[in-house]
């Protein structure tokens, strides 16, 4: 069991080299460097060359990786190309940013999801089960910036309930940051309620047609405590998986909602380094992104293994 | 009807009608454009300002990557930053004069070869240092340095030796130039302590307001400066400058009260936009520009008869009003329009003409494969669509054009001034000469033109030290003239810089040198 799970560490830290020397790779293939991207309309060619030299952009292409390598490792996250911040500053600011949004986000959609999903195998192919289906699929069928702008027109225009600028700033108190991102917490559950929610649905609903929920049933337990003690923990890998690959996603992948809300993360900041070729920050953030892709599928390969006693005691 | 005109300046000058409305009533009433404008400035400046609040900007362009070192900034955010926090010698006012800041006064040389700055006493900068003339030069040496990556290098030029010398920074020449004091208006030449050399992105200078949070890609927030010289500026207690770079983000924000005026507002939704009760629309016309640019040195745009038959191929009133939506004016195929000191009006205005450019295009000899043109979305908002319409308005006149579009990313490094045609953008400059050095000069850094023409350099070097303006303003037509019939260029349209504000702002005067009263309507304007 232990082998086993360090065995997946031990690959998942493989995988994240990996992934950010393919990340280094696909920045060096992009057209313009940083030089001309920070220049722009304005770059001549004396400029261009004092910059180059001063960014260090024209030692070679490895020894760049590897003493950025060997830095990161050491905890230096190095500064930005583009304006001489500290990336771990900013990156840290920003990361919380992420993850409280994506906290929330998560702490509402889960248990939501989960909840519904139960409720949908209880009354399968009744009205309910109908319409939770229903309306999550419309949710999830809409596109997140139509849902977004749906949004901040009806509540932030209209009826002015939230802010429709979820600019975050640390000194304001717990209530009033949960008001001001009220609007991007409601786009972000709508966008993958409907996946877990399924997802719940159809594991469970698998399980139901085993013969000891048949037992269960004839030995006269309510439906509730039938889906919930029996069905749900055999159905609990399934789900769990489905979990974190939204989870991952709520950290990684809300550029577009960032976008609309105006709201400091992760996904901004990085398409802005991208744009400018900063090659430090976008290695920091798509590292990152990387661990936390892969921590969570670790999480959810070891919940399974956990939850499964066939792959707990493997023959 | 006067007491009916009072009531309008009344409205407009706290904000309850806008000034584009004004003006359409009062001349519905006989009263001429000039006079108007006159009744209402001065209303406005009875009023006088308020002090006091937190004014707020939605502001389009600005990234995480923004620094506050004034050589680099290169676009609104950074620019409203730094009227927040530094102040220039001099600045050019909405109506093109020369308006001194830190400079008391500027003289020149009977030549205008060597220029005096006499520099403004007991000013102090945020750190408690005072200013003095050698902060400036060291400043202008910062931004004139070989290596330097200041935007402003461009303008800095042409300086053979600067120095300070009691009260006096003087700058002197290796050619004249009758502009110079224009020139050191720009944007960039904020005074810095000590040059700004230790830390140029400290955000320290001796403008109205002191740095509090800069949080670049996010907001940008400033506090009153308590020993500010100008009474005149940095009315509200508090500013900040909000990134906004999504269009409808921005157009909410302002709806819902966050923010009190935005910048850039699609000309698609201006209109829509103004129609709410407490926003108005505010746009001014520029000399920010359009342009397709073809490289004269490339065939086929090294035939000049093709060159005309393109420039006679485009539609520039459809261009304006379908791009544009009204919210603009045609242009020439000059970058030079009524915007600028010394503009000859007499010009003529090219329009579509689809016989002539058949007749230049056939001229011209072309083999009829297809031109390409290069295009995204960076190179000017509706930049593809245009370029379609350029496309239909030439098939008519029997120009086989082909629009290719490219990817925004990386635009301005691999397309722009690389490609032989292609669509791009000139935000102007306040005076025809540098305009014309930075990007029509033979040896300009930015000739996206490839026009190398001795005759026209000969006439900006005699423009620049002719000091008779009725001569000046002819050599400036006869420069305007060749470009128009013989440039690679083609100005179909000068676009207008559209604000939205709400009407708890008041002291909006729109400033032809860019939007936003130039970018410093939270310094200059005041909430109600």
């Amino acid at each position: 069991m232990i082998r086993l799970a360090a065995q997946r560490i031990a690959l998942g830290c493989l995988l994240l080299v990996a992934a950010s020397v393919l990340i280094f790779a696909g920045t060096q293939i992009l057209p313009g460097d940083v030089a001309q991207s920070i220049l722009g309309r304005s770059a001549t060619p004396e400029s261009l060359a004092s910059l180059r030299e001063e960014l260090g952009l024209n030692k070679p292409a490895v020894q760049r990786y590897l003493d950025w390598l060997l830095a990161f490792l050491g905890g230096d996250l190095g500064t930005a190309l583009s304006n001489g911040k500290d990336i771990g500053e900013s990156v840290a600011g920003r990361l919380g940013n992420t993850l409280f949004l994506a906290g929330w986000a998560a702490a509402l959609s889960v248990p939501l999801a989960i909840f519904l999903g139960l409720l949908s195998v209880r009354y399968q192919d009744r009205t309910p089960d109908r319409m939770i289906s229903g309306l999550s699929l419309a949710s999830i069928s809409l596109p997140e910036f139509f849902i977004g702008y749906l949004l901040i027109y009806f509540l932030a225009v209209k009826l002015q309930w939230f802010p429709s600028v979820a600019t975050l700033n640390a000194d304001m108190p717990l209530g009033e940051k949960l008001r001001t991102i009220a609007l991007p917490v409601m786009v972000l559950t709508m966008v993958v309620l409907a996946h877990m929610m399924r997802m719940t649905r159809a594991a469970i609903l698998n399980v139901m047609q085993s013969a000891y929920i048949e037992t269960a049933e004839l030995k006269g337990l309510t439906p509730f405590n039938v889906i919930r003690k029996h069905a749900f923990p055999n159905a609990i890998a399934p789900i769990v998986n489905v979990v974190m690959i939204n989870l991952a996603y709520l950290v990684v992948g809300v550029v577009v909602v960032e976008v609309i809300f105006v709201y400091p993360g992760m996904g901004q900041y990085m398409v802005d380094h991208v744009s400018k070729r900063d090659v430090p920050v976008v290695q920091a953030c798509g590292t990152i992104f990387a661990a936390v892709y892969i921590g969570l599928n670790l999480v959810a390969d070891l919940v399974s293994i956990i939850s499964n006693p066939r792959l707990r005691h493997p023959k | 009807m006067s007491r009916q005109i009072d009531d309008y300046v009344r409205r407009t000058t706290v904000g309850l009608m806008s000034r584009r409305e004004f003006f359409g009533r009062t001349t519905a009433l006989g009263l001429s454009t000039a006079m108007a404008g006159t009744l209402l400035a001065t209303s406005v400046k009875a009023m006088g300002p308020n002090k006091g609040g937190v004014i707020k900007a939605g502001i389009q362009g600005g990234e995480s990557t923004n620094s506050l070192d004034p050589a680099l900034s290169a676009s609104s955010v950074p620019s409203h930053n730094l009227t927040a926090f530094g102040d220039l010698l001099v600045e050019v006012s909405p109506e093109g004069e020369i308006v001194n800041r830190l400079a008391e006064s500027v003289e020149s040389s009977a030549d205008a070869r060597t220029w005096h700055f006499r520099i403004r006493k007991g000013v102090e900068f945020h750190n408690g240092k005072t200013l003095t003339p050698d902060d400036v030069l060291k400043t202008m040496e910062r931004h004139s340095a070989d290596d330097s990556q200041s935007g402003a290098l461009g303008v800095m030029r042409g300086i053979e030796s600067m120095s300070a010398d009691g009260d006096i920074f003087s700058v002197t020449l290796s050619t004249p130039n009758a502009d110079l004091v224009y020139l050191m208006a720009d944007y960039h030449l904020v005074i810095q302590p000590g040059g700004g050399f230790d830390d140029p992105a400290s955000g320290i200078g001796c403008g109205p307001y002191v740095l509090e949070f800069d949080e670049p890609g996010v907001r940008h927030g400033f506090t009153k400066f308590a020993n500010y010289w100008d009474d005149g500026r940095g009315h509200a207690d508090q500013i900040e400058v909000v990134v906004l770079n999504d269009n409808t983000a921005r157009a909410a924000a302002l709806q819902s009260g966050q923010v009190h005026y935005i910048n850039r507002v699609d000309p698609k939704v201006a209109e829509l936009l103004g129609r709410a009760p407490n926003i108005n629309i505010e746009s001014i016309s520029g000399r920010g520009h359009y342009v397709f640019i073809m490289h004269n040195d490339t065939a086929p745009f090294d035939n000049n008869d093709l060159r005309l038959a393109l420039k006679y191929a485009i539609d520039r009133e459809e261009m304006v009003d379908k791009i544009l939506r009204g919210y603009g004016s045609v242009g020439n195929d000059t970058p030079i329009n009524a915007a600028y000191p010394l503009y000859s009006d007499d010009l003529g205005q090219r329009a579509y003409d689809p016989e002539k450019a058949k007749f230049h295009y056939e001229k011209s000899g072309h083999d009829g494969s297809p031109i390409v043109l290069k295009v995204s979305e960076a190179a000017f908002p509706g930049a593809v669509d245009a370029s379609q319409l350029f496309q239909q308005s030439a098939e008519r006149a029997g120009i086989p054009l082909q629009v290719e579009r490219v990817p925004s990313d990386g635009y301005w490094s691999e397309v722009w001034n690389k490609e032989p045609f292609c669509a791009s953008y000139w935000s102007g400059r306040p005076v025809q000469d540098q305009m014309f050095s930075t990007a029509y000069k033979s040896d300009a850094d930015w000739n996206d033109t490839r026009f190398f023409r001795d005759d026209f350099d000969a006439l900006l070097a005699q423009a620049k030290a002719e000091l008779d303006l009725a001569k000046r303003k002819e050599l400036y037509r006869q420069m305007s003239v060749i470009l128009r019939d013989e440039g690679g260029v083609i100005v179909p349209m000068f676009n207008d810089f559209i604000d939205a504000v709400s009407t708890s702002l008041g002291g909006w005067v729109g400033d032809p040198g860019g939007g936003s009263m130039f970018d410093g309507a939270l310094v200059k304007a005041w909430l109600l």
